[in-house]
């Protein structure tokens, strides 16, 4: 198991956090959204992809985090996913991390439950801890 | 293997669309038992599937085959009759083929269906006919008319195979193998599985002479091109928008011609869905062949228009809602022979397809020359249900009892059959035709059958939208539930809200529209009082009206609908998204859920009911809107609103005369003028006002004009009519705003006028 993966990672809220390279299409800059009354308060909006119609979930809102300052436009992180792309608001893009699949730990016990769906896990890097994002359970709002 | 599985792709595909030909044939065949072509198609179709898969090493499917083929050989020879029986034998062949199919397709296996069963009822049915009927005709003298050629030549005319290796397979099978030539070779190694089904083809062809000009396609490239197409729009859309600040020539003619070709590339793609009704109505006379079978029944199906075309996605929705309606005609509309005979029609019954275009809708229509809807046992079912009190029932007139039908768990048949009258029925048909911005009509006549009307729009990825704001976003509204727009002005808007016990409502043309104000129901800031005016989009949902209050409408233009994530999926409100000329999203509204949220319909329609029912109750007791006047001073008179086209103020100075007769004239035409005080021998006036007051009305494309002194009010109230029969002109008196008015009797005073003009 001495695999190592590639993590795109993104800031939230100070919090370091990682999806798997492959199942990321794109990281595009602040995109002009558009609000969908009535959908729950974790869909950020939608989004024109070159010509396709992508649906945005504010992460920080999702993972029950303060909200982001205004003016401080978020990065979109657009994802594969099983329903199609799902573009990620984050705070902040990071780079690549390279990481080795023994520096993974699960969540500890005292992690709240709503949260621990989606956040698989961490990897314990030198400086910090990058927490892995559930991409599947994180889009699944509804 | 990758040419392997392709061919056994390639014959899927053609296989089930010689199945699908298949079941029209035999439909056909049994009304022309004998035509020579049809079972000469019959047989090559069958032949061609047991050759096939011989081939391929299927051998369940090739004995099914076989035993039809067999079947049918006799049959196109003249050695057999075709009868009811038979063509159900033949029939359920097609049908266990089909499974087959499916299984190969789905698994690549021909799965574990037992079909010995069916392969010993058609050679019994085959043994059964040659011993009561004897062959009359000598096997020699019923060789095909005309033979095709052998596969084996074909093979050697395309090089594909040395003329040695057929002769050696040839004496193979001279010698007893009792395999094909093509499986011999195979097995052999001398050609190539492909080699085979391609000289089979040739062979095919060959004898049906058939040749086509088109082109087979995969629906998914269509469906792609048809996306990119809708980009192109979109682009262009936004190109347009930016010519407006350029002024450079070259470019706009560019720009301009750029969208001259996309409007054609569009109409071209959208073209390329578009399929003929036809390929789906195919399928119904098999379905109910076997289903008037089953019932004992006898069912003619005609059809007309069947190349009237449509997208394919909205094929798709119907194919469903278009065969229950068929079942229930054959179930519940189509009686015995037994009872058509006791009413005097003929003992076959008569269900009629009919589809063409109607300005950029579809309609269809199925009728049945069947008993009708029976109304009486319609509301008395209602009635058991609960779905209607007794005291409405009794008042409500019988369209809208028909209408019942389409309430959910709602079904009349006495007995439940296995066809239908499982309570999922007419409201499903109805939900699902709506879901594509479709409408549902019926009419009945008891003992004279049923008519069933769909009106459908032809395609649903590019649809004309009107697109309004509300909280500073903008929103598409799908044309087809636009009635009107309407636009009150500063001060006029104050007043013309009112309030029904808290709900507001605006009096269109007499009538209360309920008022849904849209950044209310989606929950947008700024509700928007302060503004001058007020904007209201009339739309119409389910039957129902309302009036959708917006911030600012903008413009309609041509949208292209794409649909939303999954995560939005629940939110009613919304039937997709589109992209703007900006390059923006905005949301398409959908009207039915709008009207749902907002109460305007409800889930169950009890509110539409009730409605039908209290509107009905308004007019037995004669409630109506009425246009009260005055004439020859203070006299005042009424008509019903409904009989008024417009209301005119005319400057005297316009009036004009032809003959003895006032006339005006008006939008273009002459329009007789009825001095109403004159005609009715009131008090003539002493002075003709600078303007007169006119009324006018509209009938059978003439309108009349009846001068009036004043306008009064539009009336809403129960009115209480005394007959009073001294003047023809007038119908009677009633109290109207406590006040007795007489009601005018329109028709008799434009009759008299008219009469006396002859004169």
């Amino acid at each position: 198991m001495a695999a190592s993966q590639q993590f795109c990672s993104f800031f939230l809220d100070g919090m370091f956090f990682g999806v798997e390279v492959e199942k990321v299409q794109e990281v595009i800059r602040p995109q002009e959204t558009t609000r969908v009354p009535l959908s729950p308060e974790v869909i950020g909006g939608l989004i024109n992809l070159r010509g396709q119609i992508v649906t945005a979930v504010d992460l920080r809102k999702r993972l029950q985090l303060p909200e982001r300052n205004a003016g401080n436009e978020p990065m979109n992180v657009v994802v594969r996913t099983e329903e199609g792309a799902v573009s990620l608001l984050v705070d902040e893009i990071g780079d690549v991390v390279e990481v080795e699949q023994q520096q993974f730990e699960p969540p500890p016990d005292t992690l709240h439950a709503t949260t621990r769906e989606m956040i698989r896990g961490a990897f314990k890097l030198n400086e910090r801890l990058l927490l892995l994002l559930d991409t599947e359970s994180v889009i699944k709002t509804g | 293997m990758g040419e392997w599985d392709e061919i056994i792709k390639e014959f899927l595909v053609e296989s089930s669309e010689n199945l699908d030909q298949l079941d029209q044939d035999f439909i056909e065949l049994e009304k022309n038992p004998t035509s020579k072509e049809l079972l000469g198609r019959i047989f090559r179709a069958i032949h061609t599937v047991k050759g096939t898969s011989g081939v391929l090493g299927f051998p369940k499917l090739e004995s099914v085959a076989h035993v039809g083929e067999n079947l049918l050989s006799m049959l196109r020879d003249g050695e057999l009759q075709l009868d009811p029986e038979l063509t159900s034998a033949l029939l359920a062949m097609v049908d266990a083929i089909r499974e087959i199919l499916r299984s190969i397709e789905g698994s690549g296996v021909e799965g574990d269906g037992d079909y010995s069963a069916l392969v010993e009822r058609l050679t019994a049915l085959k043994a059964a006919r040659t011993e009561s009927s004897q062959p009359t005709a000598a096997p020699s003298s019923v060789a095909a008319a005309e033979p095709a050629p052998r596969v084996g030549e074909i093979l050697v005319k395309a090089a594909v195979a040395a003329p040695e290796q057929i002769e050696k397979a040839v004496t193979q099978q001279a010698k007893g193998d009792p395999r094909k030539l093509g499986e011999i070779l195979v097995s052999e190694g001398a050609v190539k599985p492909r080699d085979v089904l391609d000289a089979l083809q040739v062979q095919a062809e060959s004898s049906s002479s058939v040749s086509s000009s088109s082109l087979r396609v995969d629906v998914n490239l269509l469906d792609k091109l048809m996306n990119l197409v809708g980009e192109l729009v979109l682009a262009r859309n936004q190109i347009l928008q930016f010519t407006a600040g350029q002024a450079d020539t070259t470019f706009l003619s560019t720009a301009q011609r750029l969208n001259l070709i996309t409007t054609e590339l569009q109409e071209g793609v959208m073209k390329t869905r578009m399929q003929p009704i036809g390929n789906l109505w195919n399928r119904l006379p098999r379905v109910v062949r076997d289903l008037a079978m089953g019932l004992g029944k006898k069912v003619r199906v005609e059809m007309d228009g069947s190349e009237t075309e449509l997208d394919k996605t909205i094929l798709e929705a119907i194919k469903d809602p278009l065969t229950h309606i068929v079942r229930n005609a054959v179930d519940h509309g189509i009686e015995l022979p037994v009872e058509r005979t006791a009413a005097g029609k003929p003992e076959e019954g008569r269900l009629c397809l009919h589809a063409y275009h109607e300005g950029g809708q579809v309609n269809i229509e199925i009728s049945d020359d069947g008993a009708g809807i029976n109304v009486a046992k319609l509301k008395q079912k209602a009635l058991e249900k609960g779905l209607i009190t007794g005291e409405a029932a009794a008042r409500m007139p019988e369209r809208e009892l028909l209408n019942l039908i389409f309430l959910p768990g709602f079904s009349t048949a006495q007995q439940v059959t296995n066809v239908s009258g499982r309570g999922v029925g007419m409201d499903v048909v109805k939900t699902n035709i709506e879901k594509i911005g479709g409408i549902v009509d019926l009419h009945s006549d008891t003992g004279q059958g049923t008519t069933i009307k769909i009106k459908i729009p032809l395609t649903l990825a590019i649809i004309p939208a009107l697109i309004a704001s509300s909280g500073g976003e903008r929103f598409a509204i799908p044309q087809v539930s636009l009635l009107e727009l309407v636009r009150l002005e500063g001060e006029q808007a104050a007043r013309a809200i009112e309030k029904f016990h808290g709900a507001p409502v605006y009096r269109l043309r007499g009538n209360l529209l309920p008022l849904v104000y849209l950044n209310r129901e989606l929950k947008v800031s700024n509700d928007q009082n302060a503004r001058s005016g007020i904007n209201i989009v009339v739309l119409q949902a389910d039957g129902r009206q309302f009036g959708l209050v917006v911030d600012e409408i903008n413009d309609t233009e041509e949208i292209v609908v794409k649909p939303l994530g999954k995560q939005l999926k629940g939110i009613s409100c919304f039937a997709g998204a589109t992209i703007m000329g900006d390059g923006r999203v905005a949301l398409i509204l959908d009207v039915m859920g709008i009207a749902q949220i907002a109460n305007v319909v409800t889930e169950g329609h009890e509110r539409a009911l009730l409605d039908a029912t209290t509107k009905h109750t308004d007019r037995a007791l004669g409630q109506d809107s009425w246009l009260v006047f005055t004439v020859g001073g203070q006299r005042r008179m009424a008509i019903p609103l409904s009989m008024v086209s417009r209301l005119e103020e005319l400057p005297a100075n316009t009036l004009e005369h032809s003959g003895s007769d006032l006339v005006v004239q008006y939008r273009g035409q002459i329009m007789p003028l009825i001095d109403v005080a004159e005609k009715l021998n009131i008090r003539h006036r002493s002075e003709v006002p600078e303007t007169l007051q006119v009324i006018v009305y509209t009938e059978a494309g003439h309108s009349v004009g009846l001068v009036v002194d004043q306008i009064v009010d539009i009336v809403e109230q129960a009115v209480e009519i005394e007959e009073k029969g001294a003047v023809a002109e007038l119908q009677g008196s009633a109290v109207i705003q406590d006040k007795v008015t007489d009601l005018l009797n329109l028709g008799a005073l434009v009759r008299g006028a008219a009469t006396q003009e002859v004169k």
